[in-house]
Protein backbone atom coordinates (compact mmCIF):
# COMPACT_ATOMS: atom_id res chain seq x y z
CA UNK A 1 0.00 0.00 0.00
CA UNK A 2 1.19 3.47 -0.84
CA UNK A 3 -0.75 6.70 -0.34
CA UNK A 4 0.63 8.05 -3.62
CA UNK A 5 -2.22 5.97 -5.08
CA UNK A 6 -4.58 8.79 -4.11
CA UNK A 7 -2.93 11.36 -6.35
CA UNK A 8 -2.33 8.80 -9.10
CA UNK A 9 -6.04 7.87 -9.21
CA UNK A 10 -7.09 11.52 -9.48
CA UNK A 11 -4.51 12.05 -12.25
CA UNK A 12 -5.70 8.93 -14.10
CA UNK A 13 -9.39 9.83 -13.75
CA UNK A 14 -9.20 13.48 -14.83
CA UNK A 15 -5.64 14.51 -15.70
CA UNK A 16 -6.50 18.03 -16.83
CA UNK A 17 -8.77 18.96 -13.92
CA UNK A 18 -7.42 21.67 -11.59
CA UNK A 19 -6.47 20.05 -8.29
CA UNK A 20 -4.58 22.78 -6.47
CA UNK A 21 -4.41 26.57 -6.54
CA UNK A 22 -1.62 28.36 -4.71
CA UNK A 23 -0.24 31.89 -5.11
CA UNK A 24 -2.07 32.26 -8.42
CA UNK A 25 -0.65 29.10 -10.02
CA UNK A 26 -3.18 26.41 -10.96
CA UNK A 27 -1.99 22.80 -10.89
CA UNK A 28 -3.78 19.99 -12.71
CA UNK A 29 -3.82 16.55 -11.09
CA UNK A 30 -1.57 15.33 -13.86
CA UNK A 31 0.96 18.15 -13.32
CA UNK A 32 0.99 17.45 -9.58
CA UNK A 33 1.42 13.71 -10.09
CA UNK A 34 4.27 14.26 -12.55
CA UNK A 35 6.02 16.65 -10.17
CA UNK A 36 5.60 14.13 -7.34
CA UNK A 37 7.27 11.49 -9.51
CA UNK A 38 10.14 13.84 -10.27
CA UNK A 39 10.45 14.65 -6.58
CA UNK A 40 10.61 10.93 -5.81
CA UNK A 41 13.53 10.59 -8.22
CA UNK A 42 15.34 13.55 -6.65
CA UNK A 43 14.75 12.15 -3.16
CA UNK A 44 15.99 8.69 -4.17
CA UNK A 45 19.18 10.16 -5.65
CA UNK A 46 19.88 12.04 -2.38
CA UNK A 47 19.85 8.89 -0.25
CA UNK A 48 18.13 10.81 2.56
CA UNK A 49 16.42 9.03 5.45
CA UNK A 50 13.63 11.62 5.79
CA UNK A 51 11.97 14.27 3.62
CA UNK A 52 11.30 17.40 5.64
CA UNK A 53 9.35 20.53 4.88
CA UNK A 54 10.43 23.71 6.64
CA UNK A 55 8.08 26.14 4.98
CA UNK A 56 4.61 27.59 4.83
CA UNK A 57 1.91 25.94 2.74
CA UNK A 58 2.55 25.76 -0.99
CA UNK A 59 2.41 23.28 -3.83
CA UNK A 60 5.86 22.16 -2.63
CA UNK A 61 4.19 20.60 0.44
CA UNK A 62 1.96 18.39 -1.72
CA UNK A 63 4.77 17.53 -4.14
CA UNK A 64 7.23 16.70 -1.33
CA UNK A 65 4.61 14.65 0.53
CA UNK A 66 3.64 12.48 -2.45
CA UNK A 67 7.22 12.37 -3.74
CA UNK A 68 8.37 11.06 -0.37
CA UNK A 69 5.57 8.48 -0.44
CA UNK A 70 6.53 7.19 -3.91
CA UNK A 71 10.17 6.86 -2.86
CA UNK A 72 9.24 5.14 0.41
CA UNK A 73 10.89 7.77 2.62
CA UNK A 74 9.01 9.25 5.63
CA UNK A 75 7.69 12.79 5.14
CA UNK A 76 8.35 15.07 8.12
CA UNK A 77 6.75 18.52 7.90
CA UNK A 78 8.39 20.68 10.56
CA UNK A 79 6.97 23.58 12.54
CA UNK A 80 8.84 26.58 11.16
CA UNK A 81 7.61 28.66 14.11
CA UNK A 82 9.76 26.69 16.56
CA UNK A 83 12.61 28.47 18.29
CA UNK A 84 16.08 27.76 16.83
CA UNK A 85 17.13 25.52 19.69
CA UNK A 86 14.02 23.32 19.46
CA UNK A 87 14.17 23.13 15.67
CA UNK A 88 17.87 22.24 15.70
CA UNK A 89 17.03 19.34 18.02
CA UNK A 90 14.42 18.01 15.60
CA UNK A 91 16.72 18.46 12.58
CA UNK A 92 19.34 16.32 14.34
CA UNK A 93 16.76 13.61 14.91
CA UNK A 94 15.99 13.26 11.17
CA UNK A 95 19.48 13.50 9.64
CA UNK A 96 20.34 13.00 6.86
CA UNK A 97 17.21 14.66 5.51
CA UNK A 98 16.05 16.08 2.19
CA UNK A 99 14.73 19.45 3.35
CA UNK A 100 12.51 21.79 1.36
CA UNK A 101 12.06 25.42 2.40
CA UNK A 102 14.21 27.65 4.56
CA UNK A 103 17.69 26.70 3.30
CA UNK A 104 19.44 29.54 5.13
CA UNK A 105 18.01 28.47 8.47
CA UNK A 106 19.00 24.84 7.90
CA UNK A 107 22.55 25.93 7.05
CA UNK A 108 22.72 28.16 10.11
CA UNK A 109 21.37 25.50 12.50
CA UNK A 110 23.25 22.56 10.94
CA UNK A 111 26.57 24.00 9.74
CA UNK A 112 28.03 20.51 9.21
CA UNK A 113 25.82 20.08 6.12
CA UNK A 114 24.21 16.86 7.27
CA UNK A 115 21.17 17.60 5.11
CA UNK A 116 20.31 18.18 1.45
CA UNK A 117 18.45 21.52 1.54
CA UNK A 118 16.34 22.95 -1.29
CA UNK A 119 14.54 26.25 -1.65
CA UNK A 120 10.86 25.95 -2.47
CA UNK A 121 11.33 27.18 -6.04
CA UNK A 122 14.47 25.10 -6.58
CA UNK A 123 12.75 21.95 -5.38
CA UNK A 124 9.64 22.46 -7.54
CA UNK A 125 11.79 23.17 -10.63
CA UNK A 126 13.88 20.04 -9.99
CA UNK A 127 10.74 17.92 -9.45
CA UNK A 128 9.26 19.11 -12.74
CA UNK A 129 12.57 18.55 -14.55
CA UNK A 130 12.87 14.93 -13.37
CA UNK A 131 9.19 14.06 -13.93
CA UNK A 132 9.95 11.46 -16.61
CA UNK A 133 12.53 9.66 -14.50
CA UNK A 134 10.15 8.42 -11.81
CA UNK A 135 11.31 5.42 -9.79
CA UNK A 136 8.88 2.53 -9.26
CA UNK A 137 6.43 3.13 -6.43
CA UNK A 138 7.82 1.67 -3.21
CA UNK A 139 5.14 -0.84 -2.19
CA UNK A 140 6.40 -2.27 1.09
CA UNK A 141 3.40 -3.12 3.25
CA UNK A 142 4.20 -1.23 6.40
CA UNK A 143 6.51 1.63 5.51
CA UNK A 144 6.19 5.00 7.26
CA UNK A 145 4.34 7.66 5.29
CA UNK A 146 4.47 10.55 7.73
CA UNK A 147 6.35 11.42 10.88
CA UNK A 148 4.93 14.32 12.86
CA UNK A 149 6.50 15.80 15.95
CA UNK A 150 3.71 16.34 18.45
CA UNK A 151 3.25 19.90 19.64
CA UNK A 152 4.70 19.10 23.04
CA UNK A 153 2.20 21.08 25.10
CA UNK A 154 2.88 18.79 28.06
CA UNK A 155 6.37 17.43 27.38
CA UNK A 156 9.18 17.28 24.79
CA UNK A 157 7.96 16.57 21.21
CA UNK A 158 7.34 12.92 20.42
CA UNK A 159 7.82 11.57 16.88
CA UNK A 160 4.43 10.14 15.99
CA UNK A 161 4.46 7.93 12.91
CA UNK A 162 1.68 7.13 10.48
CA UNK A 163 2.16 4.21 8.11
CA UNK A 164 0.73 4.04 4.61
CA UNK A 165 -2.09 1.64 5.61
CA UNK A 166 -3.16 3.98 8.49
CA UNK A 167 -3.63 6.99 6.22
CA UNK A 168 -5.06 5.01 3.32
CA UNK A 169 -7.65 3.30 5.51
CA UNK A 170 -8.67 6.71 6.93
CA UNK A 171 -9.21 8.14 3.44
CA UNK A 172 -10.90 5.05 1.99
CA UNK A 173 -13.14 4.86 5.05
CA UNK A 174 -14.28 8.49 5.01
CA UNK A 175 -14.08 9.85 1.44
CA UNK A 176 -15.80 8.71 -1.76
CA UNK A 177 -13.45 8.91 -4.74
CA UNK A 178 -14.24 11.78 -7.14
CA UNK A 179 -17.36 12.75 -5.19
CA UNK A 180 -16.79 16.50 -5.56
CA UNK A 181 -18.19 18.46 -8.51
CA UNK A 182 -15.91 20.80 -10.45
CA UNK A 183 -17.53 23.71 -8.55
CA UNK A 184 -16.19 22.50 -5.22
CA UNK A 185 -13.08 24.01 -3.69
CA UNK A 186 -11.61 23.49 -0.22
CA UNK A 187 -9.76 26.39 1.38
CA UNK A 188 -6.86 24.92 3.35
CA UNK A 189 -5.24 27.25 5.86
CA UNK A 190 -4.03 24.86 8.55
CA UNK A 191 -0.23 24.61 8.68
CA UNK A 192 1.41 21.81 6.68
CA UNK A 193 3.03 20.35 9.82
CA UNK A 194 -0.33 19.63 11.45
CA UNK A 195 -2.20 16.34 10.88
CA UNK A 196 -5.16 18.39 9.64
CA UNK A 197 -2.92 19.79 6.89
CA UNK A 198 -1.91 16.27 5.80
CA UNK A 199 -5.49 15.00 5.97
CA UNK A 200 -6.77 17.99 3.97
CA UNK A 201 -4.41 17.21 1.09
CA UNK A 202 -5.37 13.54 1.01
CA UNK A 203 -9.14 13.98 1.48
CA UNK A 204 -9.49 16.79 -1.02
CA UNK A 205 -7.45 15.07 -3.72
CA UNK A 206 -9.31 11.76 -3.29
CA UNK A 207 -12.68 13.57 -3.42
CA UNK A 208 -11.24 15.59 -6.34
CA UNK A 209 -12.18 18.77 -4.55
CA UNK A 210 -9.90 21.59 -5.74
CA UNK A 211 -7.51 22.72 -2.99
CA UNK A 212 -7.09 26.45 -2.40
CA UNK A 213 -3.89 26.66 -0.42
CA UNK A 214 -3.31 29.66 1.82
CA UNK A 215 0.43 29.99 2.65
CA UNK A 216 -0.34 30.83 6.29
CA UNK A 217 -3.54 31.71 8.08
CA UNK A 218 -4.53 35.36 8.20
CA UNK A 219 -8.21 36.34 8.44
CA UNK A 220 -7.91 39.08 5.79
CA UNK A 221 -6.21 36.76 3.28
CA UNK A 222 -8.58 33.95 4.14
CA UNK A 223 -11.63 36.09 3.35
CA UNK A 224 -10.10 37.38 0.12
CA UNK A 225 -9.19 33.89 -1.15
CA UNK A 226 -12.54 32.40 -0.11
CA UNK A 227 -14.39 35.10 -2.04
CA UNK A 228 -12.12 35.18 -5.11
CA UNK A 229 -12.06 31.41 -5.65
CA UNK A 230 -15.60 30.79 -4.34
CA UNK A 231 -14.50 28.31 -1.66
CA UNK A 232 -17.22 25.77 -0.85
CA UNK A 233 -15.47 23.91 1.98
CA UNK A 234 -12.96 24.70 4.66
CA UNK A 235 -11.42 23.37 7.86
CA UNK A 236 -10.69 25.80 10.68
CA UNK A 237 -9.45 25.57 14.22
CA UNK A 238 -11.75 27.52 16.56
CA UNK A 239 -9.22 30.34 16.96
CA UNK A 240 -9.22 30.88 13.19
CA UNK A 241 -13.02 30.96 13.07
CA UNK A 242 -13.06 33.50 15.90
CA UNK A 243 -10.57 35.72 14.04
CA UNK A 244 -12.55 35.53 10.79
CA UNK A 245 -15.76 36.49 12.61
CA UNK A 246 -13.93 39.32 14.38
CA UNK A 247 -12.85 40.68 10.98
CA UNK A 248 -16.42 40.51 9.69
CA UNK A 249 -17.62 42.24 12.87
CA UNK A 250 -15.03 44.95 12.29
CA UNK A 251 -16.56 45.69 8.91
CA UNK A 252 -14.65 43.45 6.49
CA UNK A 253 -16.78 42.37 3.56
CA UNK A 254 -16.38 39.21 1.51
CA UNK A 255 -18.74 37.20 -0.66
CA UNK A 256 -18.92 33.88 1.17
CA UNK A 257 -22.12 32.76 -0.56
CA UNK A 258 -20.44 29.65 -2.01
CA UNK A 259 -19.29 28.41 1.40
CA UNK A 260 -21.47 25.37 2.11
CA UNK A 261 -19.37 23.51 4.66
CA UNK A 262 -17.11 24.49 7.55
CA UNK A 263 -15.40 21.72 9.46
CA UNK A 264 -13.63 22.55 12.68
CA UNK A 265 -11.49 20.84 15.27
CA UNK A 266 -8.04 20.87 16.81
CA UNK A 267 -9.16 22.44 20.07
CA UNK A 268 -12.21 23.17 22.18
CA UNK A 269 -14.93 25.22 20.45
CA UNK A 270 -16.51 27.77 22.80
CA UNK A 271 -20.31 27.42 22.73
CA UNK A 272 -20.83 31.16 22.20
CA UNK A 273 -18.57 31.01 19.14
CA UNK A 274 -20.31 28.08 17.41
CA UNK A 275 -23.71 29.61 18.24
CA UNK A 276 -22.59 32.87 16.69
CA UNK A 277 -21.19 31.13 13.61
CA UNK A 278 -24.40 29.14 13.08
CA UNK A 279 -26.37 32.41 13.11
CA UNK A 280 -23.86 34.25 10.91
CA UNK A 281 -23.72 31.50 8.26
CA UNK A 282 -27.25 30.09 8.17
CA UNK A 283 -26.74 28.28 4.87
CA UNK A 284 -23.48 26.62 5.88
CA UNK A 285 -23.17 23.08 7.24
CA UNK A 286 -20.88 22.78 10.27
CA UNK A 287 -18.98 19.63 11.13
CA UNK A 288 -17.03 19.14 14.33
CA UNK A 289 -14.17 16.73 13.80
CA UNK A 290 -12.30 15.16 16.71
CA UNK A 291 -9.06 13.39 16.08
CA UNK A 292 -5.41 13.18 16.98
CA UNK A 293 -2.14 12.99 15.11
CA UNK A 294 -1.79 9.37 16.23
CA UNK A 295 -5.19 8.45 14.76
CA UNK A 296 -4.57 9.81 11.21
CA UNK A 297 -6.94 12.72 11.92
CA UNK A 298 -10.70 12.41 12.49
CA UNK A 299 -12.17 9.61 14.62
CA UNK A 300 -15.52 11.20 15.58
CA UNK A 301 -17.85 13.63 13.83
CA UNK A 302 -20.76 15.88 14.72
CA UNK A 303 -22.43 16.55 11.37
CA UNK A 304 -24.33 19.53 9.91
CA UNK A 305 -27.84 18.23 10.70
CA UNK A 306 -26.84 17.49 14.29
CA UNK A 307 -25.49 21.03 14.64
CA UNK A 308 -28.69 22.63 13.36
CA UNK A 309 -30.92 20.35 15.44
CA UNK A 310 -29.01 21.22 18.62
CA UNK A 311 -28.81 24.92 17.74
CA UNK A 312 -32.54 25.23 17.00
CA UNK A 313 -33.66 23.17 19.97
CA UNK A 314 -35.20 24.78 23.04
CA UNK A 315 -34.32 22.03 25.52
CA UNK A 316 -31.01 22.20 27.38
CA UNK A 317 -30.41 18.45 26.82
CA UNK A 318 -30.60 18.79 23.04
CA UNK A 319 -28.60 22.02 23.04
CA UNK A 320 -25.89 20.36 25.10
CA UNK A 321 -25.06 18.26 22.06
CA UNK A 322 -23.45 21.31 20.43
CA UNK A 323 -20.63 20.72 22.91
CA UNK A 324 -20.21 17.12 21.71
CA UNK A 325 -17.62 16.01 19.16
CA UNK A 326 -20.21 13.62 17.73
CA UNK A 327 -20.21 9.92 17.13
CA UNK A 328 -17.31 7.63 16.16
CA UNK A 329 -16.67 7.02 12.46
CA UNK A 330 -18.20 3.73 11.27
CA UNK A 331 -14.66 2.37 10.86
CA UNK A 332 -13.53 3.23 14.39
CA UNK A 333 -14.36 1.97 17.91
CA UNK A 334 -14.31 4.25 20.95
CA UNK A 335 -14.40 3.25 24.64
CA UNK A 336 -14.20 5.18 27.89
CA UNK A 337 -12.11 3.52 30.59
CA UNK A 338 -11.27 4.24 34.20
CA UNK A 339 -7.75 4.38 35.62
CA UNK A 340 -7.74 0.61 36.15
CA UNK A 341 -8.57 0.10 32.48
CA UNK A 342 -12.18 -0.96 33.11
CA UNK A 343 -14.74 0.03 30.52
CA UNK A 344 -17.13 2.68 31.84
CA UNK A 345 -20.86 2.97 31.07
CA UNK A 346 -22.41 6.02 29.33
CA UNK A 347 -22.36 9.21 31.37
CA UNK A 348 -19.21 8.34 33.32
CA UNK A 349 -16.05 10.29 32.73
CA UNK A 350 -12.78 8.52 32.02
CA UNK A 351 -10.05 8.26 29.44
CA UNK A 352 -10.89 7.92 25.74
CA UNK A 353 -9.57 4.78 24.02
CA UNK A 354 -9.78 4.22 20.27
CA UNK A 355 -9.18 1.32 17.91
CA UNK A 356 -9.22 1.01 14.11
CA UNK A 357 -6.99 0.55 11.08
CA UNK A 358 -6.35 4.29 10.82
CA UNK A 359 -5.08 4.39 14.41
CA UNK A 360 -1.30 4.10 14.45
CA UNK A 361 -0.79 4.88 18.12
CA UNK A 362 2.87 4.60 17.37
CA UNK A 363 5.97 6.67 18.06
CA UNK A 364 9.50 6.23 16.73
CA UNK A 365 10.55 4.83 20.07
CA UNK A 366 7.57 2.58 20.85
CA UNK A 367 4.01 1.61 20.06
CA UNK A 368 1.41 2.90 22.51
CA UNK A 369 -1.22 0.36 21.43
CA UNK A 370 -2.27 -2.24 24.00
CA UNK A 371 -2.32 -5.97 23.24
CA UNK A 372 -5.79 -5.69 21.67
CA UNK A 373 -4.91 -2.74 19.45
CA UNK A 374 -6.47 0.01 21.60
CA UNK A 375 -4.79 3.42 21.78
CA UNK A 376 -5.10 5.49 24.92
CA UNK A 377 -5.58 9.05 23.73
CA UNK A 378 -4.82 10.67 27.13
CA UNK A 379 -7.93 12.75 26.41
CA UNK A 380 -10.62 12.63 29.08
CA UNK A 381 -14.27 12.38 28.11
CA UNK A 382 -17.55 10.54 28.28
CA UNK A 383 -20.19 9.08 25.97
CA UNK A 384 -23.88 9.89 26.34
CA UNK A 385 -26.64 7.28 26.06
CA UNK A 386 -26.85 7.73 22.29
CA UNK A 387 -23.13 7.32 21.76
CA UNK A 388 -22.19 11.00 21.42
CA UNK A 389 -18.70 11.73 22.66
CA UNK A 390 -17.92 14.70 24.93
CA UNK A 391 -14.38 15.83 25.71
CA UNK A 392 -13.25 16.86 29.18
CA UNK A 393 -9.66 17.99 28.76
CA UNK A 394 -6.42 16.02 28.79
CA UNK A 395 -6.13 13.16 31.24
CA UNK A 396 -2.66 14.52 32.13
CA UNK A 397 -4.18 17.88 33.09
CA UNK A 398 -6.28 16.41 35.89
CA UNK A 399 -5.43 17.93 39.24
CA UNK A 400 -5.12 15.24 41.91
CA UNK A 401 -5.70 16.89 45.28
CA UNK A 402 -5.53 14.54 48.24
CA UNK A 403 -6.63 11.62 46.06
CA UNK A 404 -9.53 13.53 44.53
CA UNK A 405 -9.50 14.01 40.75
CA UNK A 406 -10.33 17.55 39.71
CA UNK A 407 -10.92 18.47 36.09
CA UNK A 408 -9.51 21.89 35.17
CA UNK A 409 -12.48 22.32 32.85
CA UNK A 410 -15.07 22.50 35.63
CA UNK A 411 -13.17 25.26 37.41
CA UNK A 412 -12.51 27.15 34.18
CA UNK A 413 -16.20 27.01 33.22
CA UNK A 414 -17.19 28.61 36.53
CA UNK A 415 -14.51 31.31 36.19
CA UNK A 416 -15.62 32.11 32.62
CA UNK A 417 -19.18 32.65 33.85
CA UNK A 418 -17.93 35.76 35.69
CA UNK A 419 -18.81 38.86 33.63
CA UNK A 420 -15.35 40.44 34.06
CA UNK A 421 -13.27 37.37 33.13
CA UNK A 422 -12.19 36.89 29.52
CA UNK A 423 -10.06 33.76 29.85
CA UNK A 424 -9.07 31.34 32.60
CA UNK A 425 -6.88 28.31 33.20
CA UNK A 426 -6.71 25.98 36.19
CA UNK A 427 -3.59 23.89 36.73
CA UNK A 428 -2.00 21.71 39.38
CA UNK A 429 0.67 23.11 41.68
CA UNK A 430 2.69 21.10 44.18
CA UNK A 431 1.23 21.15 47.69
CA UNK A 432 2.94 19.82 50.78
CA UNK A 433 -0.40 19.05 52.37
CA UNK A 434 -2.39 17.63 49.42
CA UNK A 435 0.22 16.47 46.92
CA UNK A 436 -1.32 18.79 44.36
CA UNK A 437 -3.54 21.81 44.72
CA UNK A 438 -5.38 24.13 42.36
CA UNK A 439 -3.84 27.28 40.91
CA UNK A 440 -5.69 29.56 38.54
CA UNK A 441 -4.58 32.14 36.02
CA UNK A 442 -7.19 34.59 34.82
CA UNK A 443 -7.39 37.31 32.21
CA UNK A 444 -9.76 40.20 32.83
CA UNK A 445 -11.95 41.64 30.08
CA UNK A 446 -10.83 45.03 28.79
CA UNK A 447 -12.43 47.95 30.69
CA UNK A 448 -13.67 45.65 33.47
CA UNK A 449 -12.61 45.65 37.08
CA UNK A 450 -11.26 42.16 37.71
CA UNK A 451 -12.60 40.29 40.77
CA UNK A 452 -10.24 40.15 43.74
CA UNK A 453 -8.90 36.88 45.17
CA UNK A 454 -11.59 36.60 47.85
CA UNK A 455 -14.36 37.01 45.31
CA UNK A 456 -12.79 34.36 43.05
CA UNK A 457 -12.44 31.89 45.94
CA UNK A 458 -16.04 32.51 47.01
CA UNK A 459 -17.28 32.04 43.44
CA UNK A 460 -15.62 28.62 43.15
CA UNK A 461 -16.53 27.53 46.66
CA UNK A 462 -20.21 28.37 46.12
CA UNK A 463 -20.51 26.86 42.65
CA UNK A 464 -18.29 23.79 43.16
CA UNK A 465 -16.83 22.74 46.49
CA UNK A 466 -14.01 23.72 48.80
CA UNK A 467 -11.47 21.25 47.34
CA UNK A 468 -11.64 23.25 44.07
CA UNK A 469 -10.80 26.57 45.72
CA UNK A 470 -7.44 27.78 44.37
CA UNK A 471 -4.44 28.08 46.62
CA UNK A 472 -2.75 30.42 44.19
CA UNK A 473 -4.13 33.00 41.78
CA UNK A 474 -2.37 34.88 38.99
CA UNK A 475 -3.74 37.76 36.95
CA UNK A 476 -2.37 37.81 33.38
CA UNK A 477 -2.70 39.95 30.27
CA UNK A 478 -3.15 36.83 28.15
CA UNK A 479 -2.85 33.05 28.53
CA UNK A 480 -0.13 31.27 26.53
CA UNK A 481 -1.48 29.48 23.44
CA UNK A 482 0.33 27.82 20.56
CA UNK A 483 -0.50 28.88 17.00
CA UNK A 484 -3.17 26.17 16.72
CA UNK A 485 -5.05 27.65 19.65
CA UNK A 486 -3.95 25.00 22.17
CA UNK A 487 -3.46 26.27 25.70
CA UNK A 488 0.10 25.64 26.84
CA UNK A 489 -0.66 24.37 30.34
CA UNK A 490 2.98 23.58 30.96
CA UNK A 491 3.72 27.32 30.70
CA UNK A 492 0.82 28.19 32.97
CA UNK A 493 2.13 25.71 35.57
CA UNK A 494 5.59 27.29 35.29
CA UNK A 495 4.11 30.63 36.38
CA UNK A 496 3.51 29.18 39.81
CA UNK A 497 6.94 27.63 40.33
CA UNK B 1 -5.77 -12.09 0.20
CA UNK B 2 -3.54 -9.55 1.82
CA UNK B 3 -5.13 -6.09 1.99
CA UNK B 4 -3.27 -3.78 -0.37
CA UNK B 5 -2.54 -6.53 -2.92
CA UNK B 6 -2.99 -5.21 -6.44
CA UNK B 7 -4.59 -7.45 -9.04
CA UNK B 8 -4.27 -6.67 -12.73
CA UNK B 9 -6.57 -7.65 -15.57
CA UNK B 10 -5.21 -9.92 -18.30
CA UNK B 11 -7.62 -8.48 -20.89
CA UNK B 12 -7.61 -4.71 -20.25
CA UNK B 13 -6.11 -1.88 -18.14
CA UNK B 14 -8.25 -2.66 -15.07
CA UNK B 15 -6.40 -2.81 -11.78
CA UNK B 16 -7.95 -3.39 -8.35
CA UNK B 17 -6.60 -3.18 -4.81
CA UNK B 18 -7.76 -5.72 -2.26
CA UNK B 19 -9.48 -4.07 0.70
CA UNK B 20 -10.37 -7.44 2.19
CA UNK B 21 -11.21 -10.90 0.98
CA UNK B 22 -10.43 -14.62 1.16
CA UNK B 23 -7.97 -16.33 -1.18
CA UNK B 24 -10.18 -16.60 -4.21
CA UNK B 25 -9.73 -16.20 -7.97
CA UNK B 26 -11.01 -12.82 -9.15
CA UNK B 27 -11.72 -12.51 -12.86
CA UNK B 28 -11.82 -9.50 -15.13
CA UNK B 29 -13.26 -9.72 -18.64
CA UNK B 30 -13.79 -13.43 -18.06
CA UNK B 31 -10.16 -14.31 -17.20
CA UNK B 32 -8.33 -14.61 -13.87
CA UNK B 33 -6.54 -11.46 -12.71
CA UNK B 34 -2.91 -11.68 -11.66
CA UNK B 35 -0.39 -9.71 -9.60
CA UNK B 36 1.78 -9.25 -12.69
CA UNK B 37 0.52 -7.58 -15.82
CA UNK B 38 0.88 -10.04 -18.74
CA UNK B 39 3.12 -9.21 -21.68
CA UNK B 40 0.22 -9.63 -24.06
CA UNK B 41 -3.47 -9.05 -23.33
CA UNK B 42 -6.01 -11.81 -23.98
CA UNK B 43 -9.23 -11.16 -25.90
CA UNK B 44 -12.02 -10.07 -23.61
CA UNK B 45 -14.99 -12.40 -23.07
CA UNK B 46 -17.94 -10.31 -24.40
CA UNK B 47 -20.11 -11.57 -21.54
CA UNK B 48 -17.83 -9.69 -19.09
CA UNK B 49 -17.22 -6.43 -20.94
CA UNK B 50 -19.27 -3.84 -19.08
CA UNK B 51 -16.17 -2.07 -17.82
CA UNK B 52 -14.83 -1.05 -14.42
CA UNK B 53 -15.06 2.38 -12.80
CA UNK B 54 -12.17 4.00 -10.97
CA UNK B 55 -12.69 4.66 -7.27
CA UNK B 56 -15.64 2.28 -6.97
CA UNK B 57 -15.65 -0.59 -4.52
CA UNK B 58 -16.68 -3.97 -5.84
CA UNK B 59 -18.13 -6.61 -3.52
CA UNK B 60 -19.49 -10.12 -3.74
CA UNK B 61 -23.02 -10.94 -2.57
CA UNK B 62 -21.77 -12.45 0.69
CA UNK B 63 -19.86 -9.25 1.49
CA UNK B 64 -16.67 -11.21 2.20
CA UNK B 65 -14.74 -9.68 -0.67
CA UNK B 66 -14.12 -5.97 -1.28
CA UNK B 67 -11.95 -4.57 -4.05
CA UNK B 68 -11.19 -0.95 -4.91
CA UNK B 69 -10.85 -0.22 -8.61
CA UNK B 70 -7.69 1.89 -8.99
CA UNK B 71 -7.46 1.77 -12.82
CA UNK B 72 -10.37 1.44 -15.16
CA UNK B 73 -10.71 -0.86 -18.15
CA UNK B 74 -13.24 -2.53 -20.46
CA UNK B 75 -13.56 -5.82 -18.61
CA UNK B 76 -16.01 -6.40 -15.78
CA UNK B 77 -15.20 -8.11 -12.50
CA UNK B 78 -16.54 -11.50 -11.46
CA UNK B 79 -15.95 -14.52 -9.30
CA UNK B 80 -16.51 -17.50 -11.58
CA UNK B 81 -19.44 -16.37 -13.67
CA UNK B 82 -21.03 -14.21 -10.96
CA UNK B 83 -20.51 -10.49 -11.50
CA UNK B 84 -19.27 -8.37 -8.57
CA UNK B 85 -21.48 -5.43 -7.61
CA UNK B 86 -20.60 -1.81 -6.86
CA UNK B 87 -20.89 -1.13 -3.15
CA UNK B 88 -23.12 1.78 -2.17
CA UNK B 89 -21.19 4.68 -0.69
CA UNK B 90 -22.34 6.00 2.66
CA UNK B 91 -21.23 9.61 2.47
CA UNK B 92 -19.78 11.30 5.55
CA UNK B 93 -19.52 15.07 5.79
CA UNK B 94 -16.08 16.38 4.81
CA UNK B 95 -14.10 16.76 8.02
CA UNK B 96 -10.82 18.11 6.78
Amino acid sequence: MNISLILQMAADAEPERIGLVCDGRRWTYSALARAAQGAAKSISISGSSHVALLDENSEAAAIAFFGAAISGVPYVPLNYRLADEDLAGLLNRIAPAYIVGDVKRVERLCPKRAHAAWTRAGFVAEAEKLADMAPAVEETQQSIAVQLFTSGTTAAPKAAILRHPNLLSYILGTVEFGAASTQEAALVSVPPYHIAGIAALLSSIYAMRRILLLPAFDPEHWLALAAAERATNTFLVPTMLARIIARLDAGATADLSALKAIAYGGGPMPLELIDRALRLFPQTGFTNAYGLTETSSTIALLGPEEHRAAHDSGTPEARARLASVGRPLPTVEIEIRDEQGRRLPPGERGEIYVRGEQVSGEYRERSALDANGWFSTRDAGWLDAEGYLFLAGRADDVIVRGGENISPGEIEAVLLSHPAIADAAAVAVPSAEWGEAVAIAIVAKPNHVPPDDDELRALIKNRLRSSRVPERIAMLDALPYNEMGKLLRREVRNLFR
Amino acid sequence: MKPGTKLKSTVCDTEVMVIRGPHIVVECGGFPMSEERPAELKSINPGFAKGTRIGKRYVNAAGTLELLCVKTGQGSLSIGSVALQIKDAKPLPASD
